[in-house]
């Protein structure tokens, strides 16, 4: 390289954070690591997933935790046709929010479909957890939920 | 984690990694490379002023108070005068030098700018402005265009400077 021309070098700047996640996020986590989908019992009986500790809509405290899924549906979605390194799946995808069965709300998780005309608002999905001996309790021990019925 | 370990032995999950991660690549521009390429070859290089005559290290390529570009380049020595410092004494993640260790500011001799080194070789209570020191550097085969080049500053035995030498710098 000539001495007038710019040197340049890849560098990585990396925090390593760790997150105490309290009671109630911590039982989703565990219930991940479980293989079990958890959500909570907001004001009035609406079940809210993930769980929270208050209700978003009133502010008090949330109740007992539910099971839910382990299908749902899709409320929403965008196709990634060129994941980058740090997505969660290397071959396309959608991002999706899906409303499992037994909640209120819906959770964003990814839809390994094979391609965007395999995914539509309303279709029918369901859970596939990573094998158990690889789950740490963390949003990733979902591999991603696929169509329900297995054409993936 | 052995999948033969079961949920009760785990007990419940209280903390979750979230390492933030940016893999970029960094360019110093022309100027600054003038800079590092010195480095590699075991010297400081500065530029000077063509207008005020001011000399900078390491360089931007460009005069901060005439805006004019900077294009001699003056070989620096390996001797300057501490500052000013700190003493640091706090522990931190990531934390490559034993502590206590010393953090100053070093004006190179020739230099109208001072610039941050480690400094060893004195205990921390001896520390002061206007402490002379010299450059410790890599051996020879280790020298990268990168300030880890310069293992760190220490006394180099002359006389304190005259504070009236440094006080423009500070
Ligand atoms: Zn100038």
């Amino acid at each position: 390289m000539p001495e007038s021309e710019a040197l340049h070098a890849s560098h990585v700047l990396e925090y390593p954070y760790s997150r105490s996640v309290g009671p109630v996020i911590g039982a989703f986590l565990t219930g991940l690591r479980d293989g079990k989908l958890l959500g909570v019992r907001g004001t009035g009986g609406s079940v809210i997933v993930p769980p929270t500790e208050y209700d978003p809509a009133t502010g008090e405290d949330t109740g007992e935790l539910v099971e839910v899924g382990p299908g749902g549906v899709v409320e929403s979605w965008a196709w990634v046709p060129n994941p980058l390194p740090k997505h969660p799946l290397a071959r396309p995808f959608a991002w999706a929010l899906i409303r499992l069965d037994g909640a209120d709300t819906a959770m964003l998780h990814v839809v390994d479909a094979g391609g965007p005309d395999q995914v539509a608002t309303g279709d029918r999905v369901t859970v596939r957890f990573r094998p158990a001996g690889e789950r740490i309790g963390a949003m990733a021990d979902i591999e991603a939920f696929v169509p329900e019925g297995g054409a993936s | 984690m052995s999948g033969q370990t079961t949920a009760e032995e785990l007990g419940p999950v209280t903390t979750l990694a979230t390492p933030i991660r940016l893999d970029f690549e960094f360019t110093p521009g022309v100027a600054q490379s003038r800079f590092l390429r010195g480095l590699e070859k075991g010297k400081f290089v500065g530029q000077r002023c063509p207008t005020c005559g001011k000399v900078y290290v390491p360089s931007r390529g460009s005069c901060p108070t005439d805006g004019v570009p900077t294009t001699e380049d003056v070989d620096l020595g390996n001797v300057g005068t501490v500052t000013t410092y700190c003493v640091v004494n706090v522990p931190f993640a990531g934390q490559s030098i034993e502590i206590p260790y010393i953090c100053a500011q070093v004006l190179l001799d020739g230099a109208d700018i001072s610039f941050m080194g480690l400094i060893q070789e004195i205990p921390t209570d001896e520390i002061r402005m206007g402490l002379r020191v010299e450059a410790v550097w890599v051996e020879p085969e280790e020298l990268t265009p990168s300030l880890a080049s310069v293992r760190y500053f220490r006394p180099n035995g002359e006389p304190d400077a005259d504070y009236e030498t440094y006080k423009d710098y500070l």
